[in-house]
């Protein structure tokens, strides 16, 4: 279970995984959050908010719906 | 009130919820799906919450927690019912067929050499689907037999176990657009109007929104497929309407794990608020819940760190367990037919 996450005061940045972008982040991100890199339109997950940490989202699985 | 918010991934969907939440100061947490453990055995560590919101994008995922929650006497939004029913095209369309419910003539077969009879049954240019999923993938339409043969082969051939069933609709001949209604309990708040030149409309699939008038014969149809599928405690639902000429509206398609942020400009209205207010003004313990979220201050910057708000916690979250329902299975009361015609249960392989 993860109940809450920490939310640090700042709103951090992230280099992108795909093409090393800089994100800027408008908010605090909360762990499994997908944020989108302007720069090359990845879908990414936060996957650690403390250090903060990317990961490429994955773009759908098998029952995924709506 | 506690309510847990039940995630897979947090997309702008869910920070508007929590967002809203927040905003009413109801006591939340945000819940993993990824991380859960349940002891089946031992609800004690879930009747803390008055409330679980599915917002899974994984239906297994979601079907086995939201049953875990209900069993454990926790409320849950929308219950395993409402995904059971939406979450299987072909469970919705038996319904919306049971319930006189406008919909497009669908037929479905479990062999090869019966989904092209079924195709013939409904006819060219015919649409064959998956029973889940969604974003408009892997829809197919056939204009042929020769189509119809290639698109059921590869389907045989290279699908998953989902696609050895063959779900098939008739295509209809709508304009170049569809209807999204939101429903709150059983009443539409709002809706959209999807453009797009292609027979998809989805927004996700690059269809353009703009605001639709909730009109009467609207919000009628609506509020009898939302019972159909929720039965009378409602749901939170986004309708997929088609204008099919000469016959008026049908319903295509219900989803019950909506996406909503495309739709919240051009209808104005805030769609995830609503959700919430329904949540609250529905749930067994209304009044009390009310009060204590008004009473609460809201503190943004909690100093453990967490999003939860300071509200005091609930009570007995358990105390007024969900009654019985009957399940859909029985409900139906299914037929033996190998491939068959959804509205009129004429065998037709």
């Amino acid at each position: 279970m993860n109940p809450t996450t920490p939310t640090p005061q700042t709103a951090p940045s992230v280099e992108c995984t795909e093409c090393a972008a800089t994100i800027a982040l408008q908010r605090p991100p909360l762990c499994g959050e997908i944020v989108r890199c302007r720069e090359c339109q990845a879908e990414l997950e936060v996957t650690s908010v403390t250090p903060l940490r990317v990961e490429l989202a994955p773009e759908v699985e098998e029952d995924w719906g709506e | 009130m506690r309510i847990a918010l039940l995630h897979s991934r947090v997309r702008v969907e869910e920070r508007l919820l929590l967002d809203e939440l927040a905003s009413l100061a109801i006591d939340h947490e945000l819940i993993d799906v990824r991380e859960l453990v349940f002891d089946i055995h031992d609800p004690s560590t879930w009747t803390r919450f008055d409330a679980v919101i599915d917002r899974c994008i994984g239906q297994s995922q979601a079907l086995a927690a939201v049953r875990v929650f209900e069993r454990f006497g926790v409320r849950t939004v929308n219950p395993a019912r409402v995904i059971e029913a939406c979450g299987d095209k072909l469970t919705t369309s038996l319904l919306m067929a049971q319930h006189n419910i406008p919909t497009p003539r669908t037929c479905v077969a479990l062999d090869e050499a019966s989904a092209l009879a079924a195709v013939e049954h409904v006819g060219y240019p015919a649409v064959l689907k998956p029973t889940t999923g969604s974003w408009g993938r892997l829809l197919a339409r056939v204009n042929d037999r020769d189509a119809a043969e290639a698109v059921i082969e590869h389907k045989s051939t290279l699908g998953s176990v989902q696609h050895s069933v063959f779900y098939v609709q008739e295509y209809v001949q709508k304009p170049d657009r569809d209807l999204r209604v939101f429903v709150v309990g059983d009443r539409a708040i709002c809706g959209i109007v999807r453009h797009s030149p292609h027979w998809i409309t989805n927004t996700a699939r690059g269809g353009v929104a703009s605001v639709l008038e909730i009109t009467p014969d609207i919000r009628d149809l609506c509020a009898r497929a939302a019972r159909a599928v929720a039965g009378p405690d409602g749901a939170l639902l986004a309708i997929d309407l088609l204008e099919a000429p000469g016959r008026g509206l049908l319903v295509s398609e219900i989803n019950h794990t909506m996406e909503f942020r495309n739709s919240i400009a051009p209808t104005g209205v805030n769609i995830p608020r609503r959700m919430i207010e329904w949540i609250v003004e529905s749930s067994p313990n209304a009044a009390r819940a009310h009060s204590t979220a008004r009473a609460a201050p809201f503190d943004a910057s909690p100093s453990d760190g967490t999003l939860s708000t300071a509200t005091p916690s609930n009570a007995a979250a358990s105390s007024s367990p969900p009654r019985p329902r009957a399940s859909l299975i029985e409900e139906l009361k299914l037929g033996p037919w190998a491939a068959f015609d959804a509205h009129s249960r004429t065998e037709v392989a």
